[in-house]
């Protein structure tokens, strides 16, 4: 079974969300990106979400555009977030082993990489799903033929743009969770979401089995208590990001301590059985 | 080689000859082009899609379009026979499609003129542009001031250092200037930033892209509003000479002029197609812009069409003397002429282009933009290949005067 799969079952039965933090691979290194993860998990992520550096990712706003060109600066390679992922995982135990692992990639490094090559590379580093967010469900088709033999999760996202009919066929080839942006718009912190966000998501929820998740814009605990009611997991980004700005005047453990505390608190928003 | 099989989902193969019934309703021509952008865009693409459809089938909207043309634009452009140009490079009658002599200078108003028109018919009030020489933006900035709409267009820092010319005309006309910090602060970080523009701003917006790149139905829409220059070339060309050129050649960057030329003659076998693609200081990675001639097939703004990117996927550098051709990408129309053989794709130096920028300016009293530079030096050596008794046009998709501070820069003589 998918750790995808396994961590929502296990989440529902407990009543509880996912927090899903994000974090840019190799900014400003792999040794950091190797500690934060396990750190994350340890401070309250469920899942955590590995960004592949792209030099020119149009749906990312200032802050992780600027994080994908650190990284890429310093000459970051698809083989090498592999390679560190893969030690992540062997030497990884308990809830370090447990934790689903999902790549955030443009498609124009998985057609290059080879669809199939950069399947089988990504399901032996132990990566359980990817989110390819310049692959709409139209050129989606051969992807999540090939993402289901290679037991990865295909994460497809529904934005505040998308007809009602077409979020329920992006549902239908969707696996492991639906992706639903908050803001029709880039991401990055937000201070104020739409106030349809909730109802569009409840009308979603009504027709599809899939985890619904929000991201884009959720970026403090107060957020995530607002909307952990509303979805199944929240998805941090630019907020984790931003903070990997001050690195060149950190220690590696000031910085991964300071992300921790952090994600440790946005946990503390979330919506948990009492 | 065949770039279907590199691509995931349905197989589109290549066709035996290259037709003119592209793209398909996915936006495909042959396997290149498509959608690759985030779900955000996909409506703001099917509505646009629609809208043009219906402008498309609307005499109203195209006679509106072609009384702007004709009075506004000042179309149909010349075409000029260049005798001494003719004369110097030994061969082929050398014909000019003056598009330089459009207003604003440029072919580009062509495209700008007709999206701004179809972003009425949408409702929309804003409209955003990208740019690298600046001509689009000066194009797209007209237009906006001519049917009233806010505009603002994104520039690469370092082409508004080359551009100075045009960044302020566009700030006279009203337009918003917006200067990209990012990566190589050109054409491509320009789109980027319009893109992004683009994600939370389509309900109002429309996003006036600059060529022939870009989703579909982008690719689409500029060569159909490019295609006048091709369609009147090919008239003239009856009613001059009696007959069709051999060849034409024009310059591609992302490659609309190019597009707009050579799209009515696709179905002219007898009609050689030539494009010249920045060849720059040398064919060393970061230091050309030769995504056709030297690229892969790749995925690039939202389009899968030839693109010069590494072995990961990032996109490379590149560089050329003219800001409107310094563009890893090239539209997809682009890349399944060169696969299907219809039109040849060749390399021209930053060093020809400046040649041949002298040249014209000294033979025929006239004074290219950098891009369509490159085209003449094509055309001179395809003249003297071809011989006595041919014809070949170029595509003189737009004036230099905007590039003169840049040139005496580059002489050591730098103006004011």
């Amino acid at each position: 079974m998918n750790r995808i799969d396994t961590l929502f079952a296990h989440l529902k039965s407990e009543g509880r969300k996912a927090l899903m933090p994000f974090v840019t691979a190799g900014d400003p290194d792999l040794a950091t990106t190797a500690a934060l993860i396990p750190e994350l998990v340890h401070r309250g992520a469920s899942l955590i979400e590995v960004g592949i550096p792209y030099s020119d990712p149009i749906a990312d706003g200032p802050v992780i555009a600027a994080s994908y060109a650190r990284a890429l600066r310093k000459g970051i390679k698809l083989s090498q977030i592999f390679a560190m992922l893969k030690t992540l995982r062997a030497e990884a135990s308990g809830a370090v082993a447990l934790t689903p692992l999902v790549t955030m990639v443009s498609y124009s490094i998985v057609h290059r990489h080879g669809v199939e090559r950069y399947l089988v590379d990504a399901a032996e580093a132990g990566v359980d799903g990817l989110i390819v967010p310049d692959l709409p469900v139209e050129e989606a088709a051969g992807l999540v033929k090939l993402a289901t033999v290679a037991n990865l999760k295909l994460i497809q996202l529904v934005t505040p743009t998308t007809p009602p009919e077409r979020a329920l066929q992006i549902a239908r080839t969707t696996t492991g969770f639906l992706y639903y942006v908050s803001v029709a718009g880039i991401t990055g912190e937000r201070k104020a979401f739409p106030p349809e966000l909730a109802a569009n998501v409840a009308w979603l929820r009504e027709r599809t089995e899939l985890p619904i998740c929000i991201g884009f814009g959720v970026s403090t605990p107060e957020h995530v208590k607002l909307l952990s009611p509303v979805a199944d997991g929240l998805i941090v980004g630019s907020a984790i990001v931003r903070r990997l700005e001050s690195s060149d005047t950190k220690s590696r453990s000031e910085l991964v301590n300071e992300i921790g505390t952090f994600v440790e608190e946005l946990a503390g928003g979330l919506n948990q059985r009492s | 080689m065949s770039a279907s099989s590199t691509l995931s989902g349905r197989s589109a193969s290549l066709p035996e000859a290259a037709s003119v019934s592209v793209p398909d309703a996915l936006g495909r021509f042959g396997p290149f082009g498509g959608r690759f952008v985030p779900e955000t865009l996909m409506d703001a693409l099917h509505q646009m899609t629609m809208a043009y459809q219906e402008a498309k089938a609307d005499p109203e909207f195209q006679a509106t379009l072609n009384a702007y043309l004709k009075d506004y634009v000042g179309r149909p452009s010349p075409l000029f026979l260049a005798k001494r140009l003719t004369e110097l490079a030994g061969g082929a009658a050398i014909y000019l499609k003056r598009e330089d002599l459009n207003h604003t200078g440029a072919h580009k108003i062509n495209n700008a003129l007709g999206q701004v028109m179809l972003a009425t018919r949408m409702k929309k009030t804003r409209i955003i542009a990208e740019t690298g020489a600046g001509q689009h933006g000066v194009a797209t900035a007209t237009a906006c001031a001519l049917f009233g709409l806010e505009c603002t267009v994104y520039m690469g820092e370092e082409d508004i250092r080359r551009q100075k010319l045009n960044v302020f005309n566009m700030r006279t006309m009203g337009a918003n200037v917006v200067s990209v910090t990012a990566g190589s602060r050109t054409l491509r970080d320009a789109t980027n930033e319009a893109m992004r523009d683009w994600m939370g701003s389509s309900v109002q917006t429309h996003y006036t892209i600059g060529s022939v790149v870009g989703p579909h139905p982008f690719p689409m829409i500029v060569r159909d509003f490019q295609s006048v220059i091709g369609r009147e070339t090919k008239a003239q060309c009856l009613a001059q000479l009696n007959r069709l050129p051999d060849a034409v050649v024009a310059c591609v960057g992302g490659g609309s002029n190019a597009a707009g030329m050579f799209y009515p003659f696709v179905a002219d076998a007898e009609v050689e197609m030539i494009g010249a693609e920045a060849g720059g200081r040398s064919p060393l990675s970061g230091e050309h812009a030769s995504s056709l001639t030297q690229g892969r097939p790749g995925v690039l703004h939202g389009s899968f069409s030839y693109v010069l990117q590494d072995e990961d996927g990032q996109t490379n550098d590149v560089h050329s003397i003219s800001a409107g051709l310094d563009y890893p990408g090239v539209g997809p129309e682009h890349s399944y002429w060169k696969d299907t053989g219809r039109v040849r794709y060749e390399s021209v130096t930053d060093a020809q282009a400046l040649e041949a920028y002298n040249t014209l300016a000294r033979r025929e009293g006239i004074l290219p933009a950098l891009e369509s530079s490159h085209a003449v030096a094509q055309a001179m050596i395809e003249a003297a290949r071809l011989g006595n008794g041919k014809v070949v046009v170029i595509c003189l998709s737009g004036r230099g005067d905007k590039d003169a501070y840049e040139i005496a820069r580059l002489r050591g003589e730098p103006m004011g």
